[in-house]
C-alpha cells in the first residue's frame, strides 16, 4: 500500500499498487485482482484514476512501440506511452499527434479513456477520432479488440470510458502529416465576452490552435488574451533546447489565494499584452503550456484544488458563470476559454458538445463550495455538462442528466474496473 | 565500412539495460545485439527499439545464461563480426534473503544469476576486446556489492564478487584501450524493485540510472555510482567500525 494523489491533490489514500509491465500477461496480472482502476501518469485532476485502499494497475511501465509505419503514419504502442514521446519520435519523420491536451506528459491510455480535446478541437476533434482500434483487457480475461469499424459499440465505450470497460493495454493511432515543429502563433488582447465570441468565429476557419485565457477578477468589462497558432512551413532553426523550471516544494498555503489573485492575473494580462502580435515558437509552449513548470499543481498548497472544466451549448451561459465567479471573490489564474467544433465525439461518454467551455483552478477552500453550486446550476440549466478528467465532485444526478448516453455505456461496463469516481457518479 | 557502433547488451531485458538502449539510438543509430534468456519479451523491446531507431540494426540472441560453451560462442562470433565497442551486462535478480537462507538451491541460484554468470560473460567480452586492443565492458554492479548486511548479503555479496572482478580487468587492461566500467546503482524503480517500492522505499528513476550508466560508459569512468549521491553515503557505510555497524538493523 502507498499513498497515491491525482492531478488536484485532494487526497493521498493508500492504494494497493501494481506495476503492469509487460503486455501479454496483463490478462494474467489483473484477473481476480480486483476491483480496480488502470492509473497512467495521475493527470486528472479530479478522482477518475483513483481507488482508495484498493487496487491501481499502472501501466507507466508499459511504455513500449509496436510499430510505425512511415508512409502511412500509423502507429502502435503499448498504452502507457506518453504523447512526449510520441510526439519526439513523429515529428522529425513529419507526422505528429492530430490531437494533444494541454501537457504532453499524459500516456496514450490515459488520452483514449478521457478522450482528451486539444487547442484545434474546432477542426480535429477529440483524440479518439484518429484511434484506429485498441486492445482491451477485461478482468475475467477477456480480450477485446476494437475499433471504429471493429467492435464499434465497444470502442464507443471505451473512448472516454475513464477507465471502467476494462484495461486498455495497446492502440493504434493515425498520426497527421506535419511540415514541422513550429508554429505561426498570435496574441491578441481583448475585452468583452462579445469580442472573444467574434475572434473565436473569425479565427476558426484560418488558424488551427485556438485558445483564449481570461482575467476572470476583471470587474465590469472582461479582459482577455486570444489566442491562435497555425502549422508554420520552411522554418530551419534549431528548436530551443528544453528549459523547465519545477516547483520544487508543496508551500505551507495556496500560493493563489485571496491577496494574490488580483495582482497574478493583471501581471499575466500584462506580459501578455507586451508581447501581442505574431511571432513563430517552437510547438511545445504554445500546446503545452501546463508542461512549463513541471509539478506547477503544488502551488496550491497542502490542500490541492479543484479545477472546474464545464462546456456549455449557449453563450450567455458563460457570461452568467464569469458574473457568478468574479462577484465570489474567489477565482482562478487559468481561466481558459475556447469554442469547440461541431462534431459528435466518438465516445458515449465524451465531454465535448457544440458551445463553449471554460476551465478554471480554484484553491480547495470552503468559500469554493458555495461557487461550485452555483456554477453546476448554470452548467445544468443551460444544458452544459462537466468533464470527467477534472472532476472530483459532481452530484449523481447532473452527470445522469448530462450524459445522456449512460445507459448505453452501463452495459460495457467491467464489473472489476472499479474508481472513486465511478462509485460516487454511478454508483459502483 | 558501417561507422555505426556495435553494443552487445546481456541480459536486455532489465529495465536499466532497455532504458541505456534507448539513450543510446535517442543520440545515433546502432549495430545492436540483445542478449537475453526470455525470448517474447527480449522481442517486445527489439521490436520497441526498432521504432525508436529504424537506421538501427538490433538483433536478439537467447541462451542459457550458465553455459559456458554458449557464453563464449557468442562472444567470439560477435567478435569476428568486428570490433565491438561496448558490452553491456545487466542481468540480475533481487533475491530475496530469507529464501536464500532457508533453501541452498534459491541461494546457488542468486549467486549464479547475480555473480557466476555476468563474470563468465564479463571473461568472454574481455577476450574478444583484448584482440582488438578496444572497447568498453560495463558491468552493472550495486551499492549492495560495497558491504554484506544482513538484510540482502546474498544479493550484496554476488554483486561484490564483480566489483572485484571489474577491479581486476581494470587492472589488466590498464594501458590499453580497453575499459571496464563498474555500475553501481542504488535501489532504483524497476520491475526488480517492485517489492522494495511496495514498503515505500524512495527509488531512483531507471532514467536517470540509465542516463548516468550511459555517461559513464562514454567517458570510460570506473566506477559509477548512480545516482552520484550513494557514492558518499556508501562510503560511510563502508568506513562504519563494527561495533556500530553490527548495531544497525539495515
Amino acid at each position: 500500500m502507498r499513498p497515491v494523489s491525482s492531478w488536484g491533490r485532494l487526497s493521498a489514500a493508500p492504494h494497493d499498487v501494481v506495476e503492469l509491465t509487460n503486455r501479454d500477461s496483463i490478462a494474467r496480472d489483473i484477473v481476480g485482482r480486483g476491483p480496480g482502476i488502470a492509473h497512467g501518469m495521475g493527470r486528472s485532476y479530479g478522482d477518475s484514476c483513483l481507488n482508495p485502499d484498493g487496487v491501481l494497475w499502472t501501466t507507466t511501465g508499459l511504455d513500449r512501440f509496436i510499430g510505425f509505419d512511415q508512409q502511412t503514419g500509423r502507429l502502435t504502442c503499448e498504452s502507457g506511452v506518453l504523447l512526449r514521446d510520441i510526439q519526439r519520435l513523429s515529428i522529425p519523420r513529419g507526422w505528429m499527434l492530430p490531437v494533444v491536451p494541454g501537457t504532453q506528459l499524459v500516456t496514450v491510455g490515459g488520452a483514449i479513456a478521457n478522450d482528451v480535446h486539444g487547442k484545434n478541437h474546432h477542426q480535429t476533434g477529440t483524440f479518439g477520432d484518429h484511434v484506429l482500434g485498441l486492445r482491451l483487457v477485461r478482468t475475467d480475461g477477456e480480450i477485446v479488440d476494437c475499433g471504429p469499424d471493429l467492435r464499434s459499440d465497444w470502442f464507443a465505450a471505451t473512448v472516454g470510458g475513464i477507465g471502467l470497460t476494462g484495461l486498455i493495454a495497446e492502440a493504434e493511432l493515425q498520426l497527421r502529416r506535419t511540415v514541422g515543429p513550429w508554429l505561426e502563433a498570435e496574441t491578441v488582447a481583448y475585452s468583452g465576452l462579445d469580442e472573444f465570441f467574434r475572434l473565436s468565429d473569425t479565427s476558426h476557419p484560418e488558424w488551427e490552435h485556438t485558445v483564449s485565457w481570461i482575467d476572470c477578477t476583471s470587474t465590469g468589462e472582461l479582459r482577455g488574451l486570444f489566442m491562435r497558432a497555425k502549422p508554420a512551413a520552411g522554418i530551419d532553426r534549431p528548436l530551443p533546447a528544453d528549459r523547465r523550471i519545477a516547483m520544487p516544494l508543496t508551500p505551507p498555503f495556496s500560493l493563489v489565494n485571496r491577496l494574490t489573485l488580483r495582482p497574478l492575473n493583471s501581471f499575466y494580462y500584462g506580459l501578455g499584452k507586451w508581447r501581442t502580435g505574431r511571432q513563430i515558437v517552437p510547438y511545445q509552449p504554445f500546446l503545452y503550456p501546463l508542461d512549463g513548470i513541471l509539478d506547477w499543481n503544488r502551488m496550491y498548497g497542502p490542500l490541492g484544488f479543484f479545477q472546474y472544466q464545464c462546456v456549455v451549448p449557449e453563450r450567455d451561459a458563460v457570461r452568467e458563470m464569469l458574473d457568478a465567479i468574479s462577484r465570489s471573490g474567489e477565482g482562478s489564474v487559468l481561466a481558459v476559454l475556447k469554442t469547440f467544433g461541431g462534431q459528435r465525439p466518438s465516445g458515449l461518454l465524451s465531454f465535448p458538445m457544440p458551445g463553449v467551455t471554460l476551465a478554471l483552478d480554484f484553491r480547495n477552500h470552503a468559500r469554493t463550495a458555495f461557487l461550485f453550486e452555483r456554477l453546476d446550476a448554470i452548467v445544468s440549466a443551460a444544458g452544459g455538462r462537466l468533464y470527467l478528467a477534472k472532476d472530483a465532485r459532481m452530484k449523481r444526478p447532473m452527470f445522469e442528466a448530462a450524459y445522456p448516453r449512460l445507459a448505453e455505456f452501463a452495459a460495457f461496463r467491467d464489473p472489476g474496473m472499479s474508481s472513486a469516481m465511478s462509485r460516487r457518479l454511478m454508483g459502483s | 565500412m558501417d561507422s555505426r557502433n556495435r553494443i552487445v547488451v546481456v541480459g536486455a531485458t532489465s529495465a536499466i539495460a532497455e532504458h541505456c538502449c534507448r539513450l543510446w539510438l535517442q543520440g545515433a543509430a546502432a549495430q545492436l545485439t540483445l542478449v537475453a534468456r526470455d525470448a517474447a519479451k527480449v522481442e517486445r523491446i527489439a521490436a520497441d527499439l526498432r521504432v525508436r531507431s529504424p537506421a538501427s540494426t538490433i538483433d536478439v540472441v537467447t541462451m542459457d545464461f550458465l553455459d559456458t560453451a554458449a557464453i563464449r560462442q557468442l562472444a567470439q562470433s560477435s567478435g569476428a563480426a568486428g570490433p565491438i565497442d561496448i558490452v553491456l551486462i545487466a542481468h540480475g535478480v533481487l533475491s530475496v534473503q530469507a529464501t536464500c537462507e532457508s533453501d541452498l538451491a534459491a541461494c546457488r541460484e542468486a549467486l549464479e544469476v547475480n555473480a557466476v554468470s555476468p563474470a563468465l560473460f564479463a571473461e568472454a567480452f574481455a577476450g574478444e576486446l583484448a584482440k582488438v586492443g578496444k572497447g568498453t565492458i560495463c558491468i552493472i554492479g550495486s551499492v549492495a556489492g560495497d558491504r554484506g548486511r544482513k538484510a540482502n548479503y546474498v544479493y550484496g555479496s554476488s554483486k561484490g564478487l564483480l566489483s572485484r572482478y571489474a577491479e581486476g580487468m581494470e587492472h589488466r587492461f590498464a594501458g590499453t584501450g580497453v575499459r571496464i566500467v563498474l555500475a553501481k546503482p542504488g535501489p532504483t524503480d524497476t520491475p526488480m524493485a517492485a517489492a522494495l517500492k511496495a514498503q515505500g522505499r524512495r527509488l531512483a528513476s531507471v532514467e536517470g540510472v540509465a542516463r548516468d550508466i550511459v555517461r559513464a560508459i562514454a567517458k570510460g569512468k570506473p566506477v559509477v555510482y548512480a545516482p552520484w549521491q550513494w557514492q558518499w553515503i556508501m562510503m560511510i557505510v563502508r568506513h562504519l567500525p563494527r561495533f556500530v555497524f553490527n548495531r544497525l538493523n539495515i
